[in-house]
């Protein structure tokens, strides 16, 4: 999933006409005083660290100033801060608004209902977790007439909003499914929706969009996750990779049987660290690409548990015996291989060539590697 | 009997002439499928392994009466290749497609049951009822035909645990593999009926995953009108708490989700779920057994 940066989401929430503040980035405190000297963003104002981390306002990474100068001071203080391990590196600055109440929005799925689902509070600005269920009002939003007139007044009428405020409302509910629908967003949240005056305004914008849409929206290509510098290599191999704080790695295929290794491991006292999932392959250069990966991620022993379906067991066995010729010496590991399915006999055989075994028993094989990797914790 | 697919089900399958759509209508056809038709924009007239090639679905139905899709279309055509099948009459389809966006598949699901049609998946394994049928890609060498059903949102698990059940000498009546994506077209909840009504299936493995609510949704299903014995297994119980998505998304499921919620829910329903996948054959042998005494 790509997450936006809140202004990353206010330029989203802008193009389908969402009301926001008054606003602009800085990436420096120079630049965060021009802003406001030249009226680009109105005094007062608040300034507001870019991160993907909630809980900002409690961690010091908001501030508000009533002169450039108090904005220039407030926007050193939180560049380059670290926050919830992220470092600041750009900085929203916007109006401060009177605001007479605060709302919660949103849009997502809900995946049991196979429906969106629009979920809209009137106790926002706090962490909707903590907001009670009989104060979240769910309306569940049938894709094919999308958003019906009575469900935005249902909204309002939970939200407390009448005559121009409810208008309001109902145009920014609008923009908000247009958000949803043609952005592939998984979520699309306002927390805290302003009241000001009668009309509402978004104070903050969370988007999530869909990593599988990707090939309809190219333009959130470069903006990367949260993730390690292997994680990120992996994403570009198409090779699902995590890693965790254990010292054996694990490469499996199918996000269930990965899982499930990981159950078997720690019932035996294994410490998984690193694991990967292979996915559907047919290609042993990307069986090749994965063990190289895990060679750098330094495991103590690497479990393969391969049940070969569209991935086929001598597929595997001819890109693992590749890959063992190209790690470097310092970098080989304990390797337990546990490989089933289509093409087993002559995935078996492809490794035996290359003196590895293959354990045919799921507990066997985890016991075993448990052992490479220095016994049960 | 079997559910969903039998020896008369007619296979087209659409994107016959990509490298996975070929290699599994051999595989299909070599566990017994009756595989009558592909489908290919612009390759009509062609054949694959003797299969015959049309432009479209509707050609394919009309000059081989297929009953049963089986999609491998690339995920930006997987949408319109669904609509295609539905459109032409097809009433039971099955999404192997992998990285299909949920907007999509919302789209699908819908547009599928407003016409009365079943999709199994997307991203999924498919169907199997051994010596009658496959439509799909789960590997044929795992089955042998027999009393046990299974369901699972699992693709290689499902392949494990149903290869355990045939190393321990029983067998399978259908094997769904439902797919794990956040839309499906066919639930936990819409399959148990399937099984509750087929005569071949004495009893059910039932594979989960963590996230969602699904397998507390089957497990309410299961305590109030599912009388066959339920063996389940839970991947996932050692995960770390993973990437969620979001608050919005997290408040949905309110605690459920978790390992321990669809343990508990099952266990309550009366089924016995297993801790590893080396334990679902044991619980499903020593449950035919006892079974049978009575």
């Amino acid at each position: 999933m790509v997450k936006l940066a809140e202004w990353r989401g206010k330029e989203v929430f802008r193009k389908y006409g969402v009301p926001l503040p008054k606003g602009a980035v800085a990436r420096s405190p120079d630049e965060a005083r021009s802003l406001v000297t030249k009226g680009t963003v109105p005094l007062p104002c608040v300034i507001k660290a870019q991160v993907l981390a909630g809980g900002r306002g409690k961690g010091g990474a908001v501030k508000f100033a009533n002169t450039p100068e108090e904005a220039h001071a407030a926007a050193t203080a939180i560049l380059g801060l670290e926050f919830k391990g992220e470092r600041v590196k750009e900085l929203l600055l916007e109006e401060k608004l009177p605001i007479a109440r605060e709302l919660y929005l949103s849009l997502t799925l809900d995946r049991s209902a196979r429906l969106p689902i629009l979920m809209a509070s009137a106790q926002g600005g706090v962490e909707i977790e903590s907001v009670e269920d009989s104060a979240i009002v769910r309306q569940p939003i049938h894709p094919f007439p999308g958003l019906s007139g009575y469900e935005k007044r249902r909204a309002a009428k939970v939200l407390g909003l009448i005559g121009p405020a409810a208008k309001s409302l109902d145009r920014l509910l609008d923009s908000l499914w247009e958000v949803f629908m043609r952005e592939d967003a998984e979520l699309v949240e306002i927390n805290p929706l302003a009241l000001v005056g009668d009309r509402l305004v978004a104070l903050d914008a969370k988007v999530i969009i869909e990593d599988d849409a990707s090939f309809r929206h190219p333009e959130y290509a470069e903006i990367r996750d949260d993730r390690t510098p292997l994680e990120e290599i992996a994403r570009e191999k198409e090779i699902a990779f995590v890693q965790l704080d254990g010292n054996i790695g694990v490469i499996a295929n199918g996000a269930g049987l990965t899982m499930a290794t990981l159950d078997v491991l720690r019932e035996f006292g294994g410490r998984p660290g690193v694991f990967l999932d292979l996915g559907g392959t047919d290609d042993p250069a990307k069986v090749t690409e994965a063990f190289l990966l895990m060679a750098q991620a330094k495991p103590r022993a690497v479990f393969l548990n391969i049940f070969g379906g569209v991935t086929k067991c001598d597929t595997v066995a001819k890109g693992l015996v590749q890959a063992m010729g190209n790690i470097p010496a310092a970098d080989r590991f304990p390797l337990v291989a546990r490989i089933r399915g289509n093409n087993e006999k002559e995935g078996i055989e492809i490794l035996r060539a290359a003196g590895i075994t293959s354990v045919a028993s799921l507990k066997e094989s985890a016991q075993a590697v448990v052992r490479e990797a220095g016994g049960a914790a | 009997m079997s559910v969903l697919i039998d020896q008369d089900t007619r296979v087209v399958v659409q994107g016959i002439t990509g490298h996975q759509g070929m290699t599994h209508s051999r595989l299909m056809r070599a566990f017994g499928a009756k595989v009558v038709a592909g489908v290919t924009p612009g390759k009509g007239g062609t054949e694959v392994d003797g299969v015959p090639v049309f432009d479209s679905v509707q050609e394919a139905v009309d000059r081989t009466q297929a009953n049963a899709s089986c999609i491998f279309v690339p995920a930006p055509g997987a949408r319109d290749a669904l609509i295609e099948s539905v459109d032409a009459g097809i009433r039971l389809a099955t999404v192997v497609t992998e990285h299909i966006p949920f907007h999509d598949m919302l789209i699908m699901y819908h547009y599928a049951s407003a016409k009365g049609a079943r999709i199994i998946g997307p991203n999924c394994p498919g169907i199997a009822a051994p010596g009658k049928s496959k439509v799909g890609i789960i590997p044929n060498v795992v089955f042998r035909p027999g009393r046990v059903g299974v369901i699972s949102r699992s693709g290689t698990l499902t392949y494990e645990i149903v290869n355990g059940i045939t190393e321990h000498g029983l067998g399978q009546s259908t094997c769904i593999g439902l797919g794990g994506d956040p839309v499906v077209g066919t639930t936990f909840v819409d399959a148990l009926p399937l099984f509750e009504a087929d005569p071949d299936t004495d009893l059910l493995v039932l594979v989960g995953e963590i996230g969602g609510t699904a397998e507390e949704d089957a497990a309410e299903y299961i305590r109030h009108k599912f009388s066959k014995p339920v063996i389940a297994y839970i991947a996932g119980r050692a995960a770390p708490p993973g990437k969620r998505m979001g608050h919005a998304g997290a408040i949905i499921t309110r605690g459920k989700g978790t390992a321990d919620s669809k343990v508990a829910a099952l266990e309550a329903a009366g089924a016995r779920v297993a801790r590893f996948p080396y334990e679902v054959p044991d619980l499903v042998a020593e449950t035919l057994k006892t079974r049978g005494r009575r």
